[in-house]
């Protein structure tokens, strides 16, 4: 793997797929490759020792992660291992019989099974309408700022408001895309029918994200070198053939870094869409995750569950981190 | 871009203003209907125009979502969540960066390990840390035996209860989004990109740690400072979840909650006239951010996002 990398290298010896942020991250691991015996992130110049000032810097930062990052962090793993009446009168220490429980819960089951649908179904209607779009903004000249403003705009739209404005379109009894189905002869009910509201949500949710993906792709495509593009319609690819055979595979890491952030995005942050639209029915049908852990944990009070549940979802939030590191890896790779 | 494609051109144009016309389809769908009278806006099909209601349909919503309030919280909070996370992370990113103490290291991982974490994870213990922020206090309290030995010492019976509840507080709102080190971060990788020689001539010149921060490396960081404000202003103002939680008392609930509690249920008055305008008016100050500061917009959602 490491070999085929370096080929790469020698490839495409000046390609940076991306931004600022990238060759800021790769100035300062070549400044570390050049020093070795320096400390790692830390500057030549520096203040040298006494531990006193740096501590008293870093005092805000550090308090408000144990109060609100390491505290309850802590407390949700000691509480997945507990049982606990809703009152807090008596707490028994289970071992691992609430992971089990969760398992063994067909409800629990059908949640991971719509939230699989819901974030596979948002990741991939983002980034490939989100592609179609970056490729379409790279080829044109004229008018490419006015569709850039236009098609960032949802990213100012809060989730829950974006679940509003289609819940809205569709709803059944006033919605107008709603009325344009039912002219088509399709029942369309998403209060009802479980398949329609999950599609519902995801499509708020892929409408509010695009604009992310898109505009990584348009800032990566923008890194691509133009020599490299010249060369190949030299030997006469045409657009399209030039944006699957070197866009594309250059666009490589910021695709996988981008499908990281949607299933992100999708697991915890589109928990406003689902609470505003559909409050995670009918039958469960969009129940995702982090809408269930909400729910056994404030509605049900049963924490031990919950506290489960959360575990559950910090180890996937911790799998999509070390996954990035991965897209990091490649990052650095990619550079001279 | 290197030759003519009349066709293609015309093709990206085409696909370029459907995806224009996707985002602006249920902007303009929720202005017409924000412009209905309650009696339209439940006709089937929904009219094309708008009608004549828009502000009378807004002073409604101002009213029924206590706007006047809730917009004033929602100022309060994103912009809290904006310079307290930057004030917290440039500080601990010049310590981790521009120092060398023993426990640099650690420090530095400390405040990685909760990149990994979003606050959606957590939310019911960090709503008890929230709740009575003092129940470490009255854990280390009650493990120690504090009470026992203050009540051996002063003779009396001593109980130790703490509260220091946060909940309908704006630091309740505020501090637990100011939990994560993204900002450090982005501020991490920008000091290591200042020329070394930069420091090393306040120090010949006999500047303070501190006088060098704040003469120097706080001016160079501006731009840095201002992208990374609208991301978290957007942030701030778009939350949901927590102050979800913390709407017990309905002064404190944000714009966007209150928002949510005026869309019509099944059981309710189909207001969605109403809903849309204030949908409308909510989404307003994030929009003209990003409309009026795109290019600062943009640098800090790339760079934020590394």
């Amino acid at each position: 793997m490491r070999s085929s990398a370096i080929g790469r290298d020698v490839a495409v010896p000046s390609a940076q797929p991306r931004s600022a942020a990238a060759s800021v991250s790769h100035r300062a691991a070549a400044r570390k490759k050049a020093r070795p015996a320096q400390e790692a992130g830390l500057k030549r110049a520096n203040f040298g020792e006494g531990p006193g000032l740096p501590t008293l810097l870093l005092l805000p930062q550090l308090l408000i992660l144990l109060f609100f990052f390491f505290i309850p962090s802590l407390r949700a793993l000691t509480q997945s291992v507990l049982l606990s009446d809703p009152f807090g009168t008596t707490v028994q220490f289970v071992w691992f019989d609430n992971f089990k429980a969760l398992f063994a819960n067909g409800e629990y089951r059908q949640s991971m099974w719509v939230t699989l649908l819901f974030t596979v179904g948002q990741n991939a209607l983002t980034l490939s309408v989100a592609l179609v779009l970056a490729f379409a903004t790279d080829h044109i000249i004229k008018g490419r700022s006015v569709y850039r403003t236009i098609i960032l705009l949802p990213y100012a739209i809060a989730p829950a408001i974006a679940g509003i404005l289609w819940a809205f379109l569709f709803n059944p009894a006033v919605g107008p895309l709603a009325h344009v189905l039912h002219g088509l002869g399709i029942a369309w009910d998403p209060n009802l029918n479980p398949n329609h509201a999950l599609i519902l949500v995801t499509l708020a949710a892929s409408w509010k994200h695009i604009c992310y993906d898109y505009i990584f792709l348009v800032v990566g495509l923008l890194a691509v070198p133009v020599s490299l593009m010249e060369a190949a319609a030299v030997d006469g690819a045409g657009p399209i053939r030039r944006f699957v055979s070197i866009g594309l595979p250059m666009l490589g890491p910021t695709v996988f870094f981008l499908a990281v952030m949607n299933f992100i995005y999708g697991f915890f942050e589109t928990f406003a869409i689902i609470d505003a639209v559909t409050k995670g029915g009918p039958a469960g049908a969009t129940n995702i995750l982090v809408y269930k852990v909400y729910v056994d944990g404030f509605v049900n009070l049963d924490l031990g569950s919950s506290a489960a549940q959360s575990v559950l979802l910090m180890s996937f939030a911790l799998l999509c981190t070390l996954l990035q590191f991965r897209y990091f890896d490649r990052k650095v790779n990619y550079g001279v | 871009m290197v030759e003519r494609a009349p066709v293609l051109n015309f093709v990206c144009h085409a696909i370029l203003i459907a995806g224009a016309l996707a985002v602006c389809v249920p902007l303009y769908f929720a202005f017409v209907a924000g412009s209905l009278t309650i009696g339209e806006v439940q006709k089937v099909p929904l009219p094309w125009l708008p009608g004549d209601q828009f502000i009378a349909n807004l002073q409604a919503a101002w009213v029924k979502a206590n706007f006047s309030r809730t917009f004033l919280n929602s100022v309060v909070v994103a912009l809290g969540i904006t310079a307290g996370k930057i004030a917290v992370s440039l500080l601990s990113a010049f310590a981790i960066t521009y120092f060398r103490f023993r426990y640099r290291m650690l420090a530095f991982w400390l405040i990685f390990v909760s990149l990994m974490l979003p606050i959606e994870v957590r939310i019911v213990p960090t709503f008890e840390a929230v709740a009575n922020a003092a129940l470490p206090l009255q854990w280390l309290a009650d493990t120690l035996h504090l009470a026992d030995l203050f009540g051996w010492i002063s003779g009396h019976r001593v109980d130790i209860a703490l509260e220091w509840n946060m909940v309908n507080t704006y630091p309740g709102l505020i501090l637990p989004l100011m939990a994560s080190a993204t900002a450090t971060f982005l501020f991490r990788q920008f000091f290591l990109t200042v020329p070394d020689e930069l420091c090393e001539a306040a120090r010949l010149d006999g500047a303070s740690p501190l006088r060098f921060f704040w003469s120097i490396l706080l001016p160079l960081s501006v731009p840095n400072m201002v992208a990374l404000a609208i991301i978290l202003f957007l942030f701030g103002w778009n939350q949901y979840l927590w102050p979800l939680l913390f709407t017990t008392d309905k002064d404190m609930a944000t714009a966007v909650i209150a928002l949510k509690n005026l869309i019509p249920r099944s059981d309710s008055e189909p207001a969605w006239n109403v809903a849309m305008s204030g949908a409308l008016l909510t989404m307003l100050p994030p929009t003209l951010v990003i409309l009026l500061l795109q290019r600062w917009f943009l640098k800090g959602l790339v760079d934020s996002s590394k």
